[in-house]
This record gives structure tokens, sequence and C-alpha cells, in this order.
């Protein structure tokens, strides 16, 4: 009775159905599929655009404006400065869209040079060099040196530099090989997920 | 003044944000807090934007009753039935909003993943042929690593291609990400100084 219930539970035939749907695409693109994909797109806006309200919009912007407002006043012009992307849609005044898209653009602009000199290059760096005490840091220097002559176009590699350079496609290689062969299995578990929720949570088949 | 004064914004804020990232004081902690903030209000109406553009285009499919158009509601539904639950029911624990996260979004989005595992396998399958030294290396690593990473591969290979696969990633692997990551990095600062400088002018778009 109780294995009855859990099967015709709504929540679970609802998950089970469009799990099905986006399987069937295996066979061929059919109408039930492309319910599952639409449904996906707005489903997954939706969710997206509530999490941004309630996780980011309401605590860092709406409740400081309603509850300190001497201390966050400026705020009041970010949300005016925000409502200017809706001048996209006049012909006339389009171009005042600029403004809010000034300040993003320069905010992540200014962000990505420090953030990322720090993050991506001098700490990237310090790791791969350190420590200095066995071989396989060794062959890591290796690797990323020969790896970056390997993207180095600015002028004709000769000398030294076309082994190196071949010696970075080397490590390339394993790399894009590792990486593929690991987003592979991510997909497998994903699967194995999915049949688990199917055989194991919806119909009890597997203990 | 359409496009010098954006230019200006762009280099003054980038400018500030880059010096800020040099004075470790509190008050230049509570500039950048706070320009986050700014960044956090005005993200919102630019996603709107967004979903406007989106919602347009399934609109006008709509009412041209274009092929598929049914479809249309469907993704229009979802995308209102979604917002306005959590909007007024919240998206706390146990609440219809977190039910549909669980029962809907959660299976759509990871059998849409684990769909593609068909597709690469295939794709794999047509593409991956070891013609050159170093297309073999790519297909012997990736063996290496989806034989390693489950059970049945390491039992077969007495725990050689988990070993195998550690190796991998911890030498030859990060030693390729990190040259990757390095060249992006140099290319992200370059362009974003590039933006800084109004030497890259694209953003501000063609008209005016």
């Amino acid at each position: 009775m109780e294995l009855l219930s859990n099967i015709l539970n709504p929540w679970n035939l609802l998950a089970a159905f469009l799990t099905f749907a986006i399987f069937s695409f295996l066979y061929k693109d059919n109408p039930f599929y492309k319910f599952a994909e639409h449904l996906f797109v707005g489903v997954s806006l939706g969710y997206s655009t509530c999490i941004i309200i309630f996780n980011a919009f309401i605590p860092k912007v709406v409740n400081p404006i309603f509850t300190d407002f001497s201390h966050n006043w400026h705020l009041v012009i970010a949300v005016l400065l925000g409502m200017m992307y809706f001048f996209r849609f006049s012909s006339k005044y389009r171009w005042l869209i600029r403004f809010p898209m000034a300040i993003q653009i320069g905010f992540t602009a200014g962000i990505s040079v420090t953030l990322r000199m720090d993050a991506r290059l001098f700490k990237q760096l310090k790791f791969t060099v350190m420590p200095l005490d066995n071989i396989y840091t060794i062959i890591v220097i290796v690797g990323v040196i020969s790896v970056l002559i390997y993207f180095l176009f600015t002028f004709k590699r000769k000398g030294i530099l076309n082994p190196l350079a071949k010696l970075g496609t080397i490590f390339l290689m394993v790399g894009f090989g590792a990486t593929f062969g690991n987003t592979v299995m991510a997909r497998i578990s994903l699967l194995i997920g999915r049949i688990s929720f199917l055989l194991k949570d919806w119909l009890h088949i597997l203990e | 003044m359409k496009k010098r004064i954006p230019l200006f914004i762009v280099f003054l804020v980038g400018m500030l944000m880059i010096i800020q990232f040099f004075i470790p004081h509190r008050l230049s902690v509570t500039f950048y807090t706070g320009f986050l903030n700014w960044f956090t209000a005005m993200v919102l109406f630019a996603l709107i934007i967004g979903i406007g553009t989106l919602l347009n285009r399934h609109f006008k499919k709509i009412k041209r009753k274009d092929d598929d158009w049914g479809f249309s509601i469907v993704t229009i539904t979802g995308f209102f039935g979604m917002l306005l639950i959590g909007i007024f029911g919240g998206i706390g624990e146990g609440t219809l909003f977190m039910k549909l996260f669980e029962f809907v979004l959660t299976p759509l989005q990871a059998t849409m993943f684990a769909l593609l595992a068909f597709f690469i396998a295939s794709a794999a399958f047509r593409a991956f042929r070891a013609r050159t030294f170093e297309a073999s290396l790519l297909l012997i690593a990736a063996l290496i690593v989806m034989l390693g990473r489950v059970p049945i591969g390491d039992k077969l290979t007495f725990g050689f291609a988990s070993t195998l696969t550690e190796w991998i990633f911890r030498i030859p692997n990060m030693a390729a990400k990190r040259g990757i990551q390095m060249g992006i990095a140099l290319g992200m600062i370059a362009t974003s100084l590039k933006i800084i400088f109004g030497i890259e002018r694209s953003w501000l778009g063609s008209d005016d």
C-alpha cells in the first residue's frame, strides 16, 4: 500500500514524467521532449529571478534602504541607474542605457584586473613553483612553461621554442583527455542519479 | 556627450576599483562593498531586460502562430508560475517553490545533463581516432581517467587506474590547466585595461 502511494505520489509522478520526457529524445525529437525543454527554460529562469530577488536584491538593496535610509540613500541612485536600462525600449533615448552599463563594465573591468592578476596569475605562479622539493613540481613547471610557449603567437617560433611548444601540446592533450574523461564520468553519475530515482526512490525496485 | 561621458565613467570606476585593491583600509573596503551593492541593484534590472527580450520573442511566436508556438506558452507559464509562487509563497524550506525546485527543476536539469552522457559517448566514438600521437595521448588519458573513476575499473586494473588518474590530475593536467588559466588571465587583464582606457568601445554600440 505504501509502495503504491509512493508510486502514485503526484510529485514523484511529475518528476518521473519529466525524466522520461527528456530521455525520450534518445529515440528522436518529439512533443514530450519539446514540452520538457521549454518548461526547463521557463522554470529555471523563474527560479534564478526569485533567487536573485530574495538572496541579493532584497537583503542588499531593499532592506538597507528601508531600515537605515540615512546611511544607504546612495542605493536609491543605483536603483534609478538600473532603471535606466528600460530606455532600451525607447528609440530616442536608447543611448542612456550606456550609463548603467558604463558603471557595471567599469566595475567588472577594474575588479578583473586586480583580482585576476592576484588569483589567476600570481597565486597560480606561486603554487606552480612552490614547494620546489620534488621532481613533480619540476614537471609541472616545465609543463606550464611549455603550454604558455605553445600559446605564444606574437612572433614565429624558432629554435628551442619549437620542441618546447611540442611538449606543451603533449601536456595539453593529456589535460584535455583527463578533462574529457572526467566530464563523461560526471554525466554518467548524473545518469545513475536519475536511474536511481526511477528504480529506487520512485518504484522501489532497488533497495 | 552620448559616448564620452560613459567612456569617462568606465575609466573612473575601473581605476577606482584598481586603486582600492591596493589600499588595505577600512574606508577602501566600505567603498568596495558599497559598489558591490550598487552592482547588485543594477544587475536585477539588466536581468529584467534579458527576460523581457526572451518573453517578447515567445509572445511574438504565439502571436504569429509560428511552428511549435504552443510550447512558447509552456515557457511563459513556467516562468511566471515559478516567479509568482516564489514571490507570494516565499522560497524557504517546505514551500511550494522548493517543491517545484526538487521535483521539476532538478529532474529536468539532471536528466538534461545526463542525456549528454550518451551524446558525448557517441561523439567520442566518431571523433576519437588514434590517428596521431597527440590524439592517442588524449584517448589514453581519457580512458585511464574513466577507468580510475569507477570501482570496477579500479578492480580490473588492481588499483593502478585510480593511482594513475590521481597522478594525471595532479601533474600533467594541472600544468596544462595552469598554462591555460594564466593565458586566460593575461587576456582578460589586457581586455579589461583596453576597456578602462577606452581602446575597446564595442560595448557602446554602433548607433549615435
